[in-house]
Parts: structure tokens; sequence; C-alpha cells
């Protein structure tokens, strides 16, 4: 089904190189993020001390909890840079025609068209909507990981330098960035092993993954099934050929694959873990 | 002048004479000692007595000289009285008890006194040991019965070779050359110190009986106090267990003087043991030797000799033999009795639950030789000594140890008792580290005064625990004994926690130890089990329930020992003291962070109503989130699936479609790999081929 492995027919390349890049990182430090700091919201089950022992020990944990928080905020930093650089190249600088461009990040009325009919679609009463370049839940997973970022990284920052924090604020406030920071990881985690697991790899169209957000392209006709609006814009247009590029080496996609399988596994079991801890260990 | 003239007399009796004498008629008077004298101051003035010549001479000058000099001839010879101008008829006997009452009836009572009354032609009168004209008192050194002078007195008869020796029956031999000897005979015979005891001194002078007598000063029962009427404190240097007071009372369980130091052979040096121990050794040496019941009865006196009772003799033990015996053993009727000299031991022992035990007469009840042994026994100081500090668990094991005789009728919680002392830190400092200071079995629980911990006087009850571990870790027990657990003290009904409670008893760990670090908290929850669960929903409890020991733990901020309520000005986290103790992990803390709750619970909507609601909002928005984006999933999955079972059914068509194809113009290059039904994209295909 996949052209790029046994063919040398060209794809439609959907995400650029450094994207890729920071989706990458962002699986790597998202994951590190995960299991140490689960590690410790858990503490009282026998995997929580079993992994934090794996990881060196929980000072280690801590340091590669902070490594990769680093991480995340230093590839945050840089989308944020590349964002504002398609501005420039792409939009004329122009902010606005970045944000309400039809290729633009943010929801808009075209969204809440989408979700309504894709509901409708959902119970039968319509046809599958003519998706563009972004869906909204393609939206929605991009934001969270902002209000993840905001949320999780600001009271993360309170608790690991706790002694400045409390020069301005008061003592128990520590108290309360632990239960957001805690219960905010849970849910970014719980909803991206869970819902974003779904949404993009195991939706059984896709199953068991969709390597895209790896190699960056697409079979043009599994483009064109997926996004009917933007194949369609970029066929009259006339600029889908200049966003088709050959596929990847099967050496390449097996590598691909492997981590993308490593990554997906990991959040398998985590959610397994974390049901476990919540339902059966819960104290 | 008569009456006038003569000197006062010390004795009541002689006194009382002199009263009598003055009130005499006058006519008595008359007869004066030169009256008498003008024929018995002649030296060959004698008579014929049954057929032998007999001198009737009184030397006058001894006379004068004596103690009776100034009395008048008449006083002694009453029967005189009224003969005028010389006598016919001998004079009777004088009677010295006219004066002399008292020693006289004690004479009369005596060994002397008895045979005497038998007609013993042997016996002792007055004048045999004091003389007749000549009598001088006691302390002239010219008496016969001065100090110095009584072992010749005495000797007269009792010396070898004597009548009295060869005829008479005398328990003792060699008496005077024994005495002679002693440490006794030498001072006064030698160095001339009268007041060295001299054959009166044990014996008395008048009132002289057998041993056997209990009216004796000899007597077993006496002897302790005839010889500290000299010796007055010799217990203390003896042996400071033997009271005198015991001594004399209970003269039959403590060996008496002479059970060591025998009679008349009182030794300056110490008593040689090898005497009377190669005495009983005559027969226990063979290793035959057996008691009826089999018993071995063989003694190993090199075992002995390198005890701590090698200075001990048999006898001193094994009291109550008799030398009078060919075997002085017989006479023993009683079991060795440790306590005659291990007095405050025994008495501790009996009031102990071994004690009891034996006095109830359970076979398993240890007694002294179980631990310490008999002959052989060592102190507790030397190594080879079964109550050596590095030998006592082994020596305690032999009952205690799981399925021994004393473990199976424990009923109590601890368990493997030996085991775990063994790999405890107080185990592996005296067994590992060969640290004899460590504490023992009987560290703690006393070697004599074992009791359960359930009896209040036992040195592992709950109440004396503190001061049982204080007698080693002081500081920690002067701490302890100024905290809230211990101050607290009968103000609260509550079960307060001493030493063991938090450090157990026989699995005692090192303090900074992972381990001990971790389990402690558990400790405190025993009784703190809310303020410790809502440590554990903190980041120092969550990183501690990992097993991690760096994190604040109870006793970081509480303090351990020292531990008191947070409003006591002492408390590590009293309003004074709290940023310090967070300081002590926190460089820099404030007071503001000092304000972190930790035991904070999110449980609790009264008390910490910010953290109630942030984590309700939080878990709202994580439900909502997870509801909304899972009904989606859910609707979603139907729809999905018919796409792809669609997808796969125009899959199968193309790939039919592209079979009949490539059977057609079979060498076409097919374009199918796309993999997707539906129009493919115009421009790319021909360059898409590699």
């Amino acid at each position: 089904m996949e052209g790029g492995v046994t063919g040398r027919a060209f794809q439609f390349q959907r995400f650029t190189r450094l994207n890729r890049a920071l989706h990458v990182l962002l699986i790597v430090s998202f994951i590190a993020l995960a299991v140490t700091g689960m590690s410790l919201k858990f503490s009282y089950t026998s995997w929580a001390a079993f992994l934090s022992r794996r990881l060196g020990g929980f000072e280690s944990a801590g340091f590669i909890h902070r490594a990769a928080a680093t991480l995340m905020f230093g590839l945050f930093v840089t989308h944020l840079w590349d964002v504002n650089r398609q501005r420039k190249r792409e939009h004329g600088g122009s902010l606005l025609k970045l944000l309400l461009g039809p290729d633009s990040m943010l929801f808009n009325r075209r969204d809440l068209r989408e979700l309504v009919a894709t509901l409708k679609w959902f119970v039968g009463a319509g046809p599958r909507p003519r998706y563009g370049r972004w869906t909204y839940w393609e939206k929605f997973d991009y934001f969270a990981v902002f209000w993840g970022i905001f949320v999780i990284g600001s009271t993360g920052l309170m608790l690991w330098f706790p002694v400045f924090f409390t020069r301005l604020l008061p003592g128990w406030l520590i108290n309360v960035a632990t239960i957001i920071h805690s219960d905010e990881a849970l849910l970014a985690t719980g909803f991206i092993f869970t819902v974003h697991f779904f949404n993009t790899h195991l939706r059984p169209e896709k199953f068991p993954m969709d390597t895209v957000v790896f190699t960056g392209r697409m079979p043009v006709a599994e483009f064109k099934r997926d996004k009917p609006a933007e194949f369609e814009a970029l066929v009259a247009s006339g600029k889908l050929e200049e966003n088709l590029v050959e596929p990847y080496q099967p050496v390449v996609i097996r590598t691909i694959r492997g981590f993308a399988w490593t990554a997906l596994t990991i959040g398998t079991l985590m959610v397994l873990w974390i049901v476990y801890a919540m339902v059966f260990a819960y104290r | 002048m008569v009456g006038q003239g003569r000197p006062a007399c010390g004795r009541t009796a002689t006194l009382a004479a002199a009263f009598v004498l003055a009130a005499l008629p006058a006519s008595l008077a008359a007869q004066e000692t030169a009256d008498c004298l003008a024929c018995h101051g002649e030296r060959g003035f004698t008579t014929v007595r049954k057929g032998r010549t007999v001198s009737l001479y009184v030397p006058e000058k001894a006379y004068t000289a004596s103690i009776h000099g100034s009395l008048a001839c008449i006083s002694c010879h009453t029967d005189v009285e009224g003969m005028e101008g010389g006598h016919e008829a001998p004079l009777k006997k004088v009677d010295c008890a006219a004066c002399h009452e008292a020693e006289t009836k004690q004479h009369a009572a005596s060994l002397h006194g008895k045979a005497m009354k038998r007609g013993d032609s042997l016996a002792p009168t007055c004048a045999a040991c004091h003389g007749i004209h000549d009598i001088r008192a006691a302390k002239d050194p010219a008496s016969p019965v001065s100090p110095l002078k009584v072992p010749f007195t005495c000797g007269k008869c009792h010396q070898e070779g004597t009548v009295v020796m060869r005829q008479r029956n005398i328990h003792q031999d060699h008496i005077l050359e024994n005495y002679s000897e002693s440490i006794h005979g030498e001072g006064l015979l030698k160095k001339g110190l009268i007041v060295a005891a001299n054959c009166a001194s044990c014996h008395t002078a008048h009132n002289i009986l057998s041993h056997t007598d209990p009216a004796s000063s000899i007597a077993r029962g006496n002897i302790a106090r005839t010889c500290t009427a000299c010796h007055a404190q010799i217990e203390v240097v003896h042996r400071k267990v033997i009271k005198g007071e015991l001594w004399e009372k209970e003269a039959h369980v403590l060996p008496a003087c002479i059970d060591c130091h025998q009679p008349h052979r009182v030794r300056k040096v110490f008593y040689t043991q090898g005497m009377a121990d190669a005495d009983c050794l005559k027969c226990h040496q063979e290793k035959a030797l057996r008691a009826k019941d089999g018993r071995t009865l063989f003694v190993d006196e090199r075992e002995h000799q390198a005890s701590r009772h090698a200075k001990v003799a048999c006898s001193q033990c094994h009291s109550g033999v008799n030398v009078s015996f060919r075997r002085p053993c017989e006479s023993i009727t009683t079991k060795v009795d440790c306590g005659a000299c291990h007095t405050e031991i025994a008495q501790q022992y009996a009031r102990s639950q071994h004690g009891k035990l034996l006095l109830d007469g359970d076979p398993n009840a240890p007694s002294c030789k179980e631990c310490h042994g008999t002959h052989g026994t060592l102190g507790r100081l030397q190594g080879s000594s079964p109550t050596f500090a590095t030998n006592i668990p082994r020596l305690c094991a032999r009952c205690h140890r799981e399925g021994e005789k004393a473990a199976v009728r424990y009923k109590g919680p601890e368990h493997g008792i030996i085991e775990a002392y063994t790999e405890s830190i107080h185990g592996k400092g005296l067994l590992k580290s060969g640290l004899t200071v460590t504490a023992t079995c009987t560290g703690c629980h006393t070697a004599h005064g074992v009791l359960p911990r359930t009896d209040p006087a036992s040195s592992v009850n709950r109440a004396n625990v503190p001061e049982t571990c204080g007698r080693c870790h002081h500081g920690i027990q002067e701490q302890f004994q100024q905290s809230v657990h211990y101050e607290m003290l009968g103000k609260t009904d509550k079960q307060l926690p001493v030493c063991d409670d938090c450090h157990s008893a026989h699995t005692i760990r090192r303090a900074d130890a992972d381990g001990f670090k971790l389990d402690i908290m558990q400790k405190c929850g025993r009784c703190h089990g809310e303020i410790a669960r809502t440590y554990f929903d903190t980041y120092h409890g969550k990183v501690s329930q990992l097993g991690y020991t760096k994190t604040a733990k109870c006793y970081d901020c509480h303090g351990a020992h020292d531990i008191q309520k947070i409003t006591d000005p002492r408390s590590h986290l009293s309003r004074q003291n709290v940023v310090a103790t967070c300081q002590k992990c926190h460089p820099g803390a404030t007071r503001r962070f000092a304000g972190y709750l930790s035991h904070a619970t999110h449980h609790d909507p009264g008390k910490y109503p910010w953290l109630f609601w942030t984590f309700w909002g939080m878990t709202g928005l994580l439900v909502g989130t997870f509801v909304i984006s899972g009904t989606h999933t859910l609707l979603w999955l139907p729809r999905a699936l018919k796409m792809r079972r669609e997808l796969r059914e125009a899959e199968e068509a193309e790939q039919r479609e592209l079979e009949k194809h490539e059977w057609a113009h079979p060498a076409s290059p097919a374009g199918a790999d796309r993999g997707a039904s539906g129009p493919t994209p115009g421009g790319p295909g021909p360059e898409g081929r590699g």
C-alpha cells in the first residue's frame, strides 16, 4: 500500500525537514519526561521503583527529566523561530496572513463547519468532509503542546527552583504547582498515548502506523484521499509538482519504522501502566 | 591492819570478800602472816604424808611479790582461823572460788573441770596454770598465764609426748609445734607481739570446751565470732559479699575460718590451697570415681587450677566437710551454693525467670553451672569463658535458638532471635568486628536478672527500655527523655514509643543504613497514620517511596530522639527553627519557603482549599478532555473501519485489473505501486520511474 517502499513513484511532501526533526525530538523529550515523571508520580507501584532504578536512581531520573524539559523548551523556541521565518518568507512578513491564511494553525469557522460535518459523517448523516491542510483535531493536538508547555513548563520551573520562587510566592503555591504539573502531565501523556495515537496511527485506515511525520512524505493517492481540499487547491494552483519528492530508501523507512514502533510501544505500555496505577493500585 | 592494808582488787568477788573480811571480829587480826611464816618461812619445814616427805615451805619473797602478797595467809587458808600457835592437821585445799567465783564456775564446766570432777589425775587445777603462793597477774610477764607464757603453760600437757597427749583423746597433733610456726605463734614467740593470739585467745582461759559443744568458742558457729574478736573486719578484706553478719548467723552455709585456715597452722602466707585440696584429690583425681547414681566424681585439677576459682579450696564451695571423718566429705549434705560468696548475684538470680523456674523444679531451668560451668569456671573477661562477650550469643542460643527448649515455650512475637541478632548491628559488631563492648544478650536482658518483657522489673520492659539502651547510648537517652515521646508519659492514654518500637529488638540496623532510613517512616506511620500518608503525596515522600533516602524523611525535619511537638519552641519545626531546618537541604530557603506544606493532601477542602480545588479543577479538565476526545474517537471508529474495508476492496479490484493488464501487455511498466485506487496525479508518473 505504501508506494515508496516497493516502487519509485513520487510522493507528496507534507512536512519540512525541520518539522520532522522537531517532531522526533519532541517524541524523545516527551517520552523521557513522561517516563521519569510518572515514575515519581506513581512511586507507590513497584513498576515505578523498577523504572527509577533502571534510570539510575531518582537523581539521575531527575536529571533526565530536566534535560528533556530543556530540550523540549529548546525545540519549542526553534519552532516559534521557524514559524516566524515562514511569516517572513511565505507571508511577506505579515502576521495577519500567517494567522488567518488558509494554512493557518489557528481555529477558524471552517474548522467549526468541518467539526459539525465530521460528526454528521460519524453518525452516517453525511459524507466524509473534504479536509484541508490541517484538520481541527490536528490543530487541537498542536495547541495542546503549546498549552502543555506553558502549564507544565511554568509549574515545572517552580518545582525546579522552589527556593527562588518562594522569595516571591508563598510556600503552599509549590504544593499547588505540584498538583497542576502532575495532573496536566497525566492529561498530556494520557491524551498523546491514546487519542493522538489513535487519530494518527491506530485508526483502521492508517493501522498500524502513519509514518508521514517522520518521512515527511506520503503517497499522492493517500494525500488526495485524506486532504482532498488541499489536493485540489494544489492541483488548481499547479503547485502540486513543487511538493513532489522521491520516496526514501527502504533502509531509511525501516529505521523510521523501528523508531516509531519503539515510541508507540513505550507509549502504549505507559498507558497500561497508568491505568494499572490509577485503577488497581491507587492510594 | 589486815582489813585496811589490802590493795584494791579488780574482781568483784574479791571486793565482796574484802568487805566480809573487814567486818570480821578484831580477834582474827591477831593471826598475822608473820605468825605463819614463823614456821613456814623455814626452808627445811617439812612433813610426811602417805610416807613421803613433803615440803611445807612458803617462800616469803615470792609470796610478797605475788598478786596475793598483801593478803594474809588466812584469807585463803580460812581453816587456820583460831588455831593459835600452829596447827597439827593438814589444811584443806584452798578454794579459789571464794574470791574468783566466775572463773571457777567456768572452769568447773570446762573440759578441764569435768575431767577433774571425774577424778582424772591429769586434769589441771587452778594452781596447775596459775601457781600457788607465787601467783602473778596475767599482765605480769613473769606469770605463767601471761600471753608470752601461755603456749608453754598449755604446752606442758598439750605437746607431743606428754601423758595427756598419749593417754587422752586429743584430736589435734603437734599442737605446740604447729602453733609456734603459725603466724600467731611466730608473732608471739619470735616477735614478742603479746596481742598475737595465744591458746587462750581462741580456746578461752577457763571455759575450754570441745569444738563439738555448741557453747564452745571454737564450735563451728562461734568460730567467726572468735576470730573476728581480733580480726574485726576480716570479711571486708576477704570477700566483699561475705557479710560478717551472715558469717556468724549462717555459719553452716559459709566456710568457717578454719575450713581454710586450719587451727594451729594459721600461716602468715596465704593458706596453701593445695594442702587441703590434695586431701580431696586423693580420691577425686581418679577418673573412674563415680557416685552411686553413676555420675562421675572426677575432678580435673588442671582445669580447676586454670579457673577463676584456682585460689578457692574445694571445701570453700563444698562446705560442710568435717575433717574429723576419714572422708571429710561424708558430712556434706547440701549442693554447692554459689550464693554463699556471690550473694547479690544469687539473690538477683532467684528473682529472675531462670531462678523462678529452678525454684519450681523445672528441669529446663538453668542454674549457675549451666552457664558458668563447674570446676573450670572462668571470668567473663577471659576469652575462653562461655560468658565472654563474644560467646554469649552461642551460650544463650543453646536454649533460645528456634526449636530449643526455651524457644519452644516462648509465645511472644520475637522469632529467630539468634539469627536476627547475628545480622543486627550489635551482632555484627560483636561477632564480625569483635567489639566486646557491643550489646550482647546479657547487655540488654542482664545476666542474672533475666525477666520476660511483661514483667515491670524486666530490663526490657517498656518502661525500662530507654534506661537499658541508655547504659551504652547515654547521650541518646538524655535526648529521648526530653522528647515528646517521653515527656508525655502519664499524660496520655496512647502508648508511647520506646527505643525498640523504632529500632526493633533483635534486628537493629545501623541508623545510617538505607533500609533503616526508609523503614523508619513506616514505623512513624504506625501511630501517625494520616500524617505519614499525606507525606507520601509530596515530593519528599514519593522519592522516599521509590527507595531513595536523599529527600527529607520524618526525622530529617522532626528530629529523631529529640522530637517535639511543633508548637514547642525546642522543636526543629518551631517558628524559630523551621527555616534553619529547611536550610539543611535547601540552602537559601526563606520563611516563605518554609510555608511549603510537607504533609499536604488535596482531599481536605477545609484545611487546604487551594489544593482541593486545584486538584478537582485539574481532574475536571482531564476527565472533560478525555470524555470529549474519547467520544470523538469512538464515533470515528466504525467509519474508519468502513473506510478500511472499502480501501481493501478497491485495492483488490485494482490488483485484479492490473493482473489482467499485465497479462495483456507484459512489457508495460506499471505505475500500480502507488498502492491506492483512484485517479493518479498527472505529471509525476513518468519522472517517478527509477
